[in-house]
């Protein structure tokens, strides 16, 4: 069967669904997009994307290790940013009495980190031999060899994801918004703040598995970012960057499938696109006043 | 001590970063009353605030707060941190952050929609926003509010649970001066009409000097408590820091206190 875009929605749809795979790509594309959109929404508040990005990185030597020592990628993805996130939540926090200079150091250790874990995956990939096309697979994503077993380990880390989310998401909002006053109402921020870490560690490993190591931030940042510009009200901002998560997987995987490019530049294009019009409007809506 | 006591504390002293900051501090705060925390930079302002919510252990003495040990009561307690303004990219509304002042410690999501207990909450959140004559900007997001606008909402935070004792830490420091003045009439119709005791860490005692009930002037060695008319003159300063101190009035009643030494100068 050939595939093409015709103008009747039903039958792309129809011809999109015909295929296993592509069934796959879009039940694991939609469980990463809802965890990603809604993780992201507290780490573009916390301004934890440089941390976020870090631990999608860190999936990288994860997945390529596991490749190479024949272990499952899901796994290796899953173990590295998880444990990633634990080494980050332990950095000493930033300095009170000298934020700014607190928060250089530990972004300079972040960024070691960051470097290192690039350097490991490209040594794994190099050590396994045969991975050339799986490398650009790893980094960039592919809607292809997304397996059944790997929809259900995505689902369940989800679902288990957005559970503590929703068990923490009062304090974790007041310790981002007022870390002091927080702190004197006995919320742990600490804690809360480590728990966090690991839940952006879980959904980036989810979203490495569909967007590619490298393009994570399509969905991990860029539908968050998108309804913080929108809305300043929380739970719409929760809810606006999950469905723009959802809406701009669904329109790559769906695009990428009808067209010889990959899925992680359509995703991103996409999100990109949302992101510009949403800058575009806060511009305008903020001169207005 | 009496019942109606918010704060006292007797021969206190804190130890931090391995150096005394004060000690040999005595404090009796009353319910409902005005106190201003004055001293130099460094002294321990903030560090006793930190003290009273219990974040900070004294090393010696006592120290006792709505009637147990610091700490153990600070539901009762509202609190507004020094140096505290959120940048302009800051996109969450102005009553979102009051209502954190409500429930934000509690596990689990806030949900818009739901029972007595959301709209028992929103009241109450629409009454302090009320109170503290916010109403007109509390709904849009706090990054983008003036530095006046936001300290007031952050008053109401502080003030949403009913507390029985506020303590703010420079609250008057970033405003300009009509701010400060319409802040401290705030503060203190707060005190009055609610009937919360107020612990105020000033850096100018002017704005809020016709308001006090007492001031605390703190010093390495010790404190002195008493009605600023007797506390902040030359005699009693000088002893307190035993270095020569003036207190100069001028025509429009405004003190100006010279000479105190400034104990660490940081930031
Ligand atoms: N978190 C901290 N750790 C160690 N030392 C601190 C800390 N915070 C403040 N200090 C020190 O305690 C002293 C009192 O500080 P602080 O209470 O902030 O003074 P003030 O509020 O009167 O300006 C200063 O010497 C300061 O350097
Ligand atoms: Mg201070």
């Amino acid at each position: 069967m050939a595939v093409h875009l015709s103008w009747d929605l039903g039958w792309d749809v129809r011809q999109l669904l015909a295929f296993p795979f592509m069934v796959n790509a879009l039940r694991a594309g939609t469980i990463v997009a809802v965890v990603a959109g809604a993780i992201g929404y507290f780490m573009v508040l916390r301004r934890e994307s440089f941390a976020g990005h870090t631990l999608a990185l860190i999936g990288f030597p994860g997945a390529a290790g596991a490749t190479w020592l024949g272990i499952n990628e899901s796994a290796g993805f899953f173990g590295f940013c998880v444990a990633g996130a634990l080494v980050i939540a332990a950095l000493p926090a930033q300095g009170r009495a000298n934020p700014l200079g607190g928060y250089g150091e530990r972004s300079a250790v972040i960024g070691t980190v960051q470097a290192f874990a690039l350097a490991c995956g490209l040594l794994f990939v190099t050590l396994y031999h045969g991975l050339l096309s799986g490398l650009n697979d790893l980094l960039f994503g592919t809607i292809i060899g997304i397996t059944s077993r790997q929809v259900v380990t995505l689902l369940v880390a989800g679902v288990a994801a957005l559970a503590v989310l929703a068990v923490i998401a009062r304090p974790l909002l007041f310790a981002t918004v007022d870390a002091d006053v927080a702190r004197a109402r006995g919320v742990r921020v600490r804690l809360v703040g480590a728990a966090f870490l690991v839940l952006l560690g879980v959904a980036a490993a989810g979203t490495s598995q569909v967007t590619g190591t490298l393009l994570v931030f399509a969905l991990l940042v860029a539908p968050a970012a998108t309804a913080v510009r929108i809305t300043a009200r929380p739970v719409a901002g929760v809810v606006l960057s999950v469905v723009i998560a959802v809406v701009v997987t669904w329109l790559g995987e769906g695009v990428a499938y009808f067209s010889p490019y990959p899925i992680g530049f359509w995703v991103t294009t996409f999100a990109f696109g949302f992101f510009l019009l949403a800058g575009g409007y806060r511009a305008l809506a903020d001169r207005r006043g | 001590m009496s019942r109606a006591d918010v704060v006292t504390a007797r021969g206190a002293a804190v130890r931090r970063g391995g150096r005394t900051v004060w000690s040999g501090v005595d404090v009796t705060v009353h319910a409902g009353e005005f106190v201003a925390v004055l001293g130099p930079n460094g002294v321990g302002k903030s560090t006793f605030l930190q003290v009273v919510l219990g974040l900070v252990a004294p090393a010696d003495g006592e120290v006792r707060v709505l009637g147990g040990a610091p700490g153990s009561a600070n539901r009762r307690i509202g609190y507004l941190p020094q140096r505290h303004a959120f940048d302009a990219g800051t996109r969450v509304r102005g009553v979102d952050v009051v209502r954190l002042g409500w429930d934000g410690d509690r596990w689990g999501v806030p949900l818009p929609f739901g029972g007595a207990r959301a709209k028992a909450a929103r009241e109450r959140v629409d009454e302090v926003v009320e109170l503290v004559g916010a109403g007109d900007y509390a709904h849009r997001p706090i990054g983008r509010l003036s530095g006046g606008e936001q300290q007031r909402l952050l008053i109401a935070q502080a003030l949403v649970r009913r507390p029985d004792l506020l303590l703010l830490d420079e609250p008057l420091d970033s405003l300009d001066v009509t701010n400060q003045a319409s802040v401290s009439a705030l503060i203190q119709h707060v005190c009055r009409s609610q009937g919360v005791a107020v612990l105020l860490v000033a850096h100018d005692v002017n704005p809020i000097l016709p308001y006090l009930d007492q001031v605390l002037y703190l010093a390495p060695t010790g404190a002195i408590m008493g009605p600023p008319a007797d506390v902040i003159t030359a005699d009693t300063l000088t002893m307190l820091y035993g270095t020569p101190i003036d207190v100069l009035h001028d025509r429009t009643g405004r003190l100006v206190v010279v000479g105190q030494p400034d104990t660490h100068e940081h930031h």
